[in-house]
């Protein structure tokens, strides 16, 4: 009864439109960018690969895979690039309180970021234009520098999100002023780390698993060429390599989340009363103040959590009136990114070990149905991973420092543009699909060179 | 000078960068819009968008690049500019949505209707975005943003007449150097009749550019006054002149058809512009209410930025200057003649060879 009563209490209080619309509106265009930004930071190591075995084997099919990507990749980079563009104004559009007294405590890796955005999209355009222009040589290698710029970015990026998540770097004076900021500090925070692999392995997995999943479709359809094999066997090795190690940083991230945030991990774990001996909760939902319709296995959730089935678990009981996050939307999200990373490394172990045995991806329809889902299901999982993350955080937009509420914008509008935001992706994520569609069909009709308004037979 | 000021110019040469490429981007664009129906537009459209295809994404970095840096120096002004003036920096915003999108899939709409379409979305975001951030800067610089949390009015911070002069400044000059940079791509590539169409436009748009900055002095003498005392007490007034000066120089380059002089006469006149109002506005972030000092952040941050200011220089520069070679020696246009080792050719080769039997679709 406690805890419920006090979720309600401080939302009512804030009852303010601005908060809603603004929460909403982050929330669209993060989730919206982060599905590009993953393409963007572990497509070019795909296409790299693919490229990379046409120029050395002198594989036709290698060559032909890298150049159908590399379409696809240029459309993908471009909707990346202005999503991104419109959350650095949102930061500052939608949360001045947290941007105007922090944005120079966490300004400096998006300084950095903005580096590695340069390289991204200088060498994106060279690669892309490159084709019939540079020698095939430089051409290839141009696509080692949008691999790891894609890797650098995203480290900068999350550093950020881990400092909401955990902030460091500076101290409150008693008169509430900012001092000794330092934000090298601020930027290395203990979080970052583990944070960051865990969306590498993410990004790596939700590409790879999407793209392979587009061919073990054509697969189940009766297509057996070699591009269909080739091209299911890169992304989908790549993903299914990262699939358990992703699982293993998992692990470590909710760990570390009991002693960093016990608010969140007691509400994605679903316990109610800090305890030993803790059970695991597997759905259920959380009604005034009592798990409703769970499966508890007894001991696990001790045992989980700290290796020691008499381990001491927090629950909710351990969080401040006022402060519980929204449970029952994090415990759930939890529970499915979980479940979908237990299937995608059941599946990516089915794969190796039919390869190990046959050298040779499974016959079995059952896992070409399987692959089939499994892009979609990662990248459920991915936006799953940052509603416990973002949501778990709740009320705090900096964990125990600023309040959600007093960072919001006090701007007239802010309703209306979260309409028109929501408008504008829901058609630009239509149209990419189907524009993704296009590229491929045309692609399979060989006719890849087609110029806008060009002079006939010109190619790019 | 100051840790503030200094880095207050590491963001000055951000936004001038801006102007002058993702300006150009810009102005590609609403010649894209201007080009009439298909028949008639196709040629010109093709050749712009050569120019920007493997450019515009670089350029556009430098708009990410300032508004990381301001909201890190300067956090109170940042975030005072971005609540008061919303509605502009929003339909900016979307604009930059539209227009990149719509040109990446412009290529791939094979029906001529849906190729308008995007063609439409492009080229109409083109010209809204650079005429939004225009009023921002005008909101500005006319001292209409005040510190706070959506402190400013809501409206009139962008609909005066600074930020229209600012608007109207920012589309036309964008038209201007595209233009005029677009003419010399045309001439390289062989396409005297679109170099001497470009011509055309850039002549004309420059003369509209000199004559909206002229009107412009009169809108911030009564207006913007602390902008225009600013220019007048300092030796602004005389960069102001200079950027008159380059702006005719270009203009006659044109005429005469001195193709690199007029290029950088145009570029000269840009920067011109924006430093003027730099000094102009110095020693204010924010006209009469917060002082680039008062605005700045710790020194321990400054000193960070202009660390991974370094940073940029070292390692996104010459990468920058290698795809402006490319670019700038056609390397990279889609209509020049293809070389013989390329990843292409490659392919070709291969299939030619009959390497292409192993596909058994
Ligand atoms: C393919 C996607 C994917 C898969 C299969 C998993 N995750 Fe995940 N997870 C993410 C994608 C993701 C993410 C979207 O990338 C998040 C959001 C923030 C972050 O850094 O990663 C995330 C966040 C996240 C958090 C919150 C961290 C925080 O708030 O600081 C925890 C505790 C876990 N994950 C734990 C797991 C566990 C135990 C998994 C085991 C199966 C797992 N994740 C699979
Ligand atoms: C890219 C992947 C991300 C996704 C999908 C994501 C998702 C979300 C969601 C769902 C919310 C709304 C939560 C709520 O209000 O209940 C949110 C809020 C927010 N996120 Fe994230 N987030 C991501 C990464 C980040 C990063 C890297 C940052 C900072 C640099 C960030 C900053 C914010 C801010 C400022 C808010 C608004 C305040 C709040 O509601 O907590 N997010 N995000
Ligand atoms: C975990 C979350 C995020 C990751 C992993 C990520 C990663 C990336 C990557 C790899 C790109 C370049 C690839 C592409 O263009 O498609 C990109 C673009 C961009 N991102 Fe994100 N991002 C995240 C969240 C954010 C947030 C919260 C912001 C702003 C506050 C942001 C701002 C941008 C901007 C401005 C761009 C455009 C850069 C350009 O023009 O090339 N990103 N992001």
């Amino acid at each position: 009864m406690r805890i419920e009563e006090s979720v309600v209490e401080p939302l009512l209080a804030v009852v303010d439109a601005n908060l809603y619309a603004a929460r909403y509106q982050m929330a669209i265009s993060l989730g919206f960018h982060i599905i590009l930004a993953s393409f963007g930071v572990a497509y070019p190591f795909f296409t790299f690969l693919a490229h990379y075995r046409g120029y050395r084997k002198r594989d036709v099919v290698g060559l032909r895979l890298a150049k159908r990507w590399s379409k696809a990749m240029a459309v993908l980079f471009a909707v990346g690039a202005v999503s991104g563009t419109i959350l650095s104004f949102e930061m500052g559009m939608l949360w001045p309180g947290l941007m105007g007294p922090y944005g120079d405590v966490i300004g400096l890796p998006f300084a950095l970021e903005g580096i590695f955005f340069f390289i991204e999209a200088i060498f994106i355009g060279i690669y892309l234009y490159g084709w019939n222009r540079l020698s095939a040589r430089v051409h290839l290698f141009t696509l080692v520098p949008i691999a790891l710029s894609g890797l650098a970015g995203s480290f900068f990026i999350l550093t950020v999100n881990s400092w909401m998540n955990g902030p460091e770097g500076f101290t409150i004076a008693p008169d509430g002023s900012i001092t000794d900021i330092n934000p090298w500090a601020a930027m290395f925070n203990s979080g970052a780390l583990v944070a960051w692999l865990h969306m590498l392995l993410a990004a790596y997995m939700m590409a790879g698993f999407l793209l392979a999943s587009t061919y073990a479709v054509r697969w189940l359809r009766g297509n057996r060429s070699s591009v269909t094999r080739l091209g299911f066997l890169i992304p989908f090795t790549v993903a299914a390599i990262a699939a358990p190690l992703q699982v293993m940083v998992g692990d470590i991230a909710a760990r570390a989340l009991m002693e960093r945030q016990p608010a969140k991990f007691a509400a994605m774990e679903l316990l109610p009363d800090t305890r030993t001996r803790a059970p695991l909760t597997v759905g259920g939902i959380y009604v005034d103040g009592e798990v409703v319709g769970a499966i508890e296995i007894p001991l696990l959730g001790s045992l989980l959590a700290t290796r020691d089935v008499n381990g001491e678990v927090p629950g909710l009981d351990v969080v401040p009136d006022g402060d519980v996050p929204p449970v029952n939307v994090v415990h759930i999200a939890f529970q499915v990114m979980v479940g979908i990373g237990t299937f995608l490394v059941i599946l990516a172990g089915w794969f190796g070990w039919s390869w190990f045995r046959r050298r040779g991806p499974p016959e079995s329809k059952l896992f070409w149905i399987g692959a089939s889902s499994a892009g979609v299901l990662a990248l459920i999982a991915l936006e799953a991973g940052w509603t416990v993350t973002e949501v778990g955080r709740q009320p705090w937009i900096v964990w125990q420092i600023v309040r959600t509420s007093d960072a919001v914008s006090a701007s007239t509008g802010i309703v209306a543009s979260a309409i028109a935001i929501s408008a504008l992706y829901i058609v630009l994520g239509i149209v990419t699909i189907v524009v993704l569609r296009i590229i491929a069909r045309r692609m399979d009709a060989g006719d890849d060179v087609h110029t806008p308004y060009g002079p006939s037979g010109t190619s790019t | 000078m100051t840790l503030a000021n200094a880095v207050l110019a590491v963001i000055w040469f951000g936004v001038i960068a801006y102007a002058v490429f993702g300006g150009a981007d810009f102005g590609a664009g609403i010649w894209d819009l201007l080009a009439g129906n298909p028949d008639k537009g196709e040629r010109p459209r093709a050749l712009l968008e050569r120019s920007i295809g493997p450019v515009w994404e670089a350029n556009h970095v430098w708009l990410i690049f300032v508004l990381v840096y301001l909201w890190t120096a300067f956090p109170e002004a940042f975030v005072s500019i971005m609540t008061t003036l919303y509605i502009p920096m929003m339909l900016a915003g979307i604009g930059i949505v539209l227009r990149g999108s719509s040109f990446a899939f412009r290529k791939w709409a094979a029906q001529l209707r849906y190729r308008r379409m995007f063609g439409i979305g492009f080229a109409a975001a083109s010209l809204m975005t650079p005429f939004f951030l225009g009023t921002v800067a005008g909101g500005v610089a006319s001292g209409r943003v005040p510190i706070g949390n959506a402190a400013g009015d809501a409206w009139t911070s962008w609909i005066n007449p600074t930020s229209m002069l600012g608007g109207t400044l920012a589309v036309v000059v964008a038209a201007y150097v595209a233009a005029v940079l677009t003419a010399r791509d045309a001439a390289r590539s062989d396409e005297p009749d679109l170099a001497s169409y470009f011509r055309t436009r850039a002549l004309v748009s420059g003369v509209v550019a000199g004559m909206v900055a002229f009107a412009g002095i009169f809108v911030i003498r009564s207006d913007a006054p602390v902008l225009f005392s600013g220019l007048t007490d300092t030796y602004g007034g005389a960069v102001v002149l200079l950027s008159g000066v380059a702006g005719a120089t270009s203009l006659v380059a044109i005429y005469l058809r001195k193709r690199q002089l007029s290029r950088i006469a145009a570029v000269v006149a840009t920067v011109a512009i924006l430093w003027g109002w730099a000094i102009g506005q110095y020693p204010w972030l924010l006209p009469d209410v917060l002082t680039i000092e008062q605005g700045a952040a710790t020194d321990a941050v400054l000193v960070a930025l202009l660390v991974a200011f370094v940073g940029a220089a070292l390692l996104a520069v010459p990468s920058l200057i290698w795809l402006y070679t490319l670019t700038d020696s056609g390397a990279l246009d889609t209509a020049r003649p293809i070389r013989s080792d390329t990843s292409d050719a490659l392919l070709q080769d291969l299939v030619a060879a009959g390497n292409e039997t192993n596909l058994d679709d």
